[in-house]
């Protein structure tokens, strides 16, 4: 297997679905850190037989991580500090999320003001409903 | 300060007031002509509307103030590209106060978060229309003397109709009131306010396709209009628009005090031989609706009168 250097600040993301890295990537705006970054992809894993895996080398201040727990709570967040793990972060849904996921009705506001964020609400957190902040559209509803 | 984008922005406490200040208006009407001197309502209409603009231009006008604005996005600087935030800043710098229409929805609340006056959404797209079902409810406590324990029956397009969804969401938090769902199949009320409203407040509803067949248990219908844009093919909105036509025959099921109430304007869907019908208040619930507007107005400027 590759092996890629022990990190001694930072954040490792494991168990993300085969695939899905490159997203969660844009997802969480680390094209925006200068520091290093690994993406593994299609590492092998006993439980998922496939998994991507992401490296951050960071301050673990930097990084807001609540978009994760929108996105996919089985991802594993290991924080490290000094080379070891010190916290297993346990992922949550956010309450609001701004700029990640786009608003599909075409008749929103936002589909005519580039300007405008993107900002879902967390309506229901049982059924994990997030709705538009300006039409109330349910986000993922089929049109 | 507040703004008005959802009829749910009210807590039923403040609603009641808005009610009774409305009642209070309509029993003494001299006494509020002149409270509103001095002060501006802006009416911006992203899109034509004749009863709503009309309405709110009337309730200011009522209470001594003025109006200024404009009635569709060709005649406003939307049309050079400006944003509902540059507009907002602007009419705040002119105006007390400002209703807008858009077609577009959460335009008004756009609008709310860059204003420096309170900002009451007009009609947002098939949204929100929270001065439409502030005008139901002050018709429905007017002439029925109360909220709760009713039987309202909601005919027509109840798939796309705002008012419909609007009233559905207001009246759910009164005591003991059951819907009646009169649709054709097509244009059944949406899962969501089956599931998130009905369902989930244990709300007591049923559905039919026959309006005949439950005219004698409503205390209220509420008729709507099949609209034309909300249909891909000429064909399916003719066969549509014709499905519920009220007329004498079918009032003479209903109870001597049933309330026949719509949004306007009608096309078919309520015969002319029923305006007659003292049971027809539909031209009432268009005055109601400038004494909604008018104690609106008045609550969101912060205005008292004794």
């Amino acid at each position: 297997m590759l092996n890629v250097g022990k990190l001694n600040e930072g954040f490792v993301l494991d168990h993300i679905q085969a695939g899905k890295a490159m997203s969660i990537y844009r997802d969480l705006k680390l094209d925006k850190l200068d520091c290093c970054v690994a993406i593994i992809k299609n590492a092998r894993s006993e439980v998922m037989e496939k998994k991507d895996i992401i490296k951050v080398e960071c301050d673990i201040e930097t990084l807001d991580l609540d978009i994760l727990g929108f996105i996919d709570c089985d991802i594993t967040v290991n924080i490290i500090k000094d080379g070891e793990i010190v916290e297993k972060k346990e992922l949550n849904l956010p309450d609001t999320i701004e700029n990640v996921i786009k608003c599909k009705n075409p008749r929103c506001i936002t589909s005519i003001e580039q300007e405008l964020k993107h900002v879902f609400i967390l309506t229901d957190k049982e059924r994990k409903i997030y709705r538009c902040k300006y039409c109330e559209e349910k986000y993922g509803e089929k049109r | 300060m507040r703004h008005l984008m959802s009829p749910l922005d009210f807590t039923v406490e403040e609603l009641d007031e808005i009610l009774d200040l409305a009642r209070k208006i309509e029993a003494h009407p001299e006494k509020y002509a002149h409270v509103c001197a001095g002060k501006k309502l802006a009416t911006i209409f992203y899109e034509p509307s004749t009863r709503t603009r009309l309405s709110f231009e009337a309730a200011m006008m009522n209470l001594g103030g003025n109006v200024l604005g404009f009635s569709s996005a060709a005649s406003s600087s939307a049309a050079k590209g400006e944003s509902v935030a540059d507009t907002i800043r602007m009419v705040s710098c002119y105006a007390d106060i400002c209703a807008m229409r858009h077609p577009k929805e959460g335009a008004p609340l756009v609008a709310s978060l860059h204003s420096s006056i309170p900002v009451i959404n007009a009609g947002d797209g098939g949204h929100q229309h929270p001065t439409q079902t502030i005008t139901d409810l002050l018709t429905i406590k007017a002439l029925k003397g109360r909220l709760g324990s009713l039987t309202i029956g909601l005919c027509g397009d109840l798939k796309f109709g705002r008012t419909v969804h609007s009233l559905i969401h207001a009246l759910s938090r009164y005591h003991d009131v059951t819907f009646v769902l009169i649709s054709p199949e097509e244009l059944r009320i949406p899962g969501y306010i089956r599931e998130e409203v009905l369902d989930a407040k244990k709300i007591k509803y049923k559905e039919v396709v026959r309006l005949e067949d439950v005219m004698p248990e409503l205390d209220l219908l509420y008729m709507t209009r099949v609209q034309r844009e909300r249909f891909f093919n000429e064909e399916d909105y003719v066969r549509m628009k014709d499905f519920y036509i009220l007329d004498k025959e079918k009032m003479k099921l209903a109870r001597e005090d049933m309330l026949v109430l719509h949004p306007l304007p009608r096309v078919n869907e309520i015969s002319v031989e029923v305006d007659e019908d003292p049971r027809a208040v539909y031209f009432k619930q268009v005055q109601y609706g400038v004494y909604a507007r008018m104690a609106l107005i008045l609550t969101l400027l912060g205005i008292t009168v004794e």
